[in-house]
């Protein structure tokens, strides 16, 4: 009675040592698989480069017309929003926001079910995956733009050490939560089969109201918040970078942080639920 | 001659059959075109919701830069905007199938995937810019009215000739990704603001050297009456056929030598 997919319990005991040993294998694989792309993740960085120029260049302009009474726009001074675009590029191939459809593109082929053959959890297996393309990310997308933001623009330098940690647990959260989105994105393709369109409204929701074009803070406050905690959006982007230009408080920020960790425990589950229902309806059809 | 034009114009007709037909699709990428471009149009206003002034120019003079940069990349992407996926063709071994048959390389690129779905792109961004020249409440003379013609045209070509010129760097770094989207995506947002904005070797580099300046930013300065801060005459305005001409004689050349320096990828 009932099914055997890759989510049913297991049959038999498994040691948590093994199932994290397998997890890291398959992230250190997911590191070398994106290790090998070495022109394109040149290509990527360089053209990651070049927009930074030209937005630091704009937000900058933002705050020279704007003089605010501290030389600041929407409470940030020249550096910090310079920072806010260096740091920016650099978020932008760790926590990799667009491009990824192997999970939509297995769907539409059909070979989403060599996935539910293997022994590991499937929304677990392409975690482990995408964590081991941010960890390379980290070395190949992140440094480079902050190089040379930092050598062409006076950057901010956090005031407390905390702040660094802090980023770094920032930045991993951000990490799992895009991942989230991403899988729950391309999961569409279980039911649409064509999953395009709604890869394409991603692409555009997670451009505009991530902070990408602009700071969020930006936008008038109700709207703002409305988007901080109604949206997933500013969790992936807005919230390291806010957390490592000291923009908030101390309290603040851990509320910022604490807002972050439920988006992404709350759509990490609901990928668990997806894949499960997904699982059933692909049955279902006899695929 | 009449029979070749027949070829192409049944290649297009046949692909914009093919896209149309799928209509849950194209109307999700008709639309999410639109979305894109009003992406930058919330940016800009979003900006002028903190500041008055950008690079020492107004709103509505930053609304017709940006009407005329995004008509004329709008236009250039739907003529010749597929070229982008060349370095696909280039992999997948593709384009040697393209170069057995007796037609120009280039134009048969850019039937076999002509992107009808960037009509909605071309409309709207027209859309902006007439209404950006409406808001900007301009005291209208015969030359302007020529010159507000002009500048996308112009502008166009200009970037149909940066979409070519990137792509070309398929023939010799098959995995250049987005290498290109540096000077066509860039190249947009470069000219949507003034360039006043940017400064240093960056703004010689992309304002001068590559000659982004002379799309938007002068036609728009002598359409709004205003002279350039950074002191270059007012004809400067009607600088942008001659910069696009010089653009399109270089990636004429660079395609040209490098479909010739084409090797396949042996796959």
């Amino acid at each position: 009675m009932g099914f055997v997919t890759a989510t049913a319990p297991p049959t038999h005991f498994r040691k948590l040592q093994a199932q994290i040993h397998l997890f890291t294998a398959i992230a250190a694989a997911g590191f070398r698989r994106y290790a090998t792309y070495r022109q394109a993740t040149v290509a990527a960085a360089f053209t990651n480069t070049i927009f930074g120029f030209l937005k630091a260049f704009v937000l900058l302009a933002v705050v020279g017309g704007a003089a605010g009474a501290l030389g600041t726009a929407a409470g940030y001074s020249g550096p910090q929003l310079a920072t806010f675009v260096w740091v920016g590029q650099g978020l932008l191939g760790v926590v990799g926001y667009w491009g990824w459809t192997d999970l939509a593109d297995r769907i539409r082929t059909g070979e989403v079910v060599s996935d539910l053959l293997r022994p590991v959890h499937p929304v677990a297996s392409y975690l482990a995956t995408d964590l081991g393309r941010a960890g390379f990310g980290v070395f190949t997308r992140f440094v480079p733009p902050v190089l040379v933001g930092a050598l062409a623009f006076d950057l901010y330098r956090p005031v407390h050490w905390s702040t660094y940690p802090l980023f770094a647990l920032s930045v991993l959260i951000a990490v799992l939560l895009s991942f989230g989105c991403r899988y729950l994105v391309n999961a569409t393709a279980f039911w649409l089969l064509d999953a395009r369109g709604m890869i394409l409204a991603w692409a555009i929701a997670s451009t505009v109201l991530t902070g990408l074009v602009f700071p969020i803070r930006f936008l008038p406050d109700p709207v703002a918040i409305a988007l901080w905690l109604g949206t997933p959006f500013p969790s992936m982007f807005q919230t390291p970078l806010d957390v490592l230009l000291e923009r908030d408080p101390p309290l603040p920020r851990l509320g910022t942080l604490a807002v972050q960790l439920a988006w992404a425990a709350g759509v990490l589950g609901l990928c668990r639920v997806v894949q499960r229902r997904a699982e059933h309806r692909l049955v279902i059809q006899g695929g | 001659m009449v029979s070749t034009l027949a070829v192409y114009r049944r290649l297009v007709g046949a692909q914009a059959r093919s896209q149309a037909s799928y209509r849950v699709s194209f109307t999700l990428d008709l639309l999410g075109n639109i979305v894109w471009l009003g992406a930058d149009l919330l940016g800009i206003t979003v900006f002028f919701r903190i500041t008055p002034s950008l690079g020492g120019f107004g709103f509505a003079d930053v609304l017709v830069m940006l009407g005329l940069s995004a008509s004329a990349f709008a236009l250039a992407d739907l003529a010749v905007g597929n070229i982008e996926k060349l370095r696909v063709y280039v992999r997948t071994g593709l384009l040697d199938s393209v170069l057995i048959k007796p037609l120009g390389v280039l134009p048969q690129l850019l039937a076999l995937d002509f992107g009808l779905r960037r009509l909605g792109r071309a409309g709207y961004a027209l859309v902006i810019l007439v209404a950006a020249l409406w808001y900007a409440d301009i005291a209208w003379t015969p030359e302007k009215a020529a010159l507000v013609v002009v500048t996308p045209l112009a502008g166009a070509a200009f970037f149909s000739a940066i979409f070519v010129a990137g792509a070309t760097v398929a023939f010799w770094w098959i995995e250049s990704g987005e290498l290109a989207n540096a000077l066509t995506y860039g190249g947009r947002d470069f000219t949507s603001y003034p360039i006043t904005v940017y400064s240093g070797w960056f703004r010689r580099l992309f304002a001068y050297a590559l000659g982004f300046a002379f799309v938007a930013y002068y036609p728009a300065l002598a359409v709004l009456d205003e002279p350039d801060p950074l002191g270059l005459p007012a004809a400067t305005a009607w600088a942008g056929p001659v910069v696009a001409a010089l653009a399109a004689a270089v990636a004429a050349a660079l395609w040209r030598f490098g479909v010739r320096r084409y090797r396949s990828t042996g796959s």
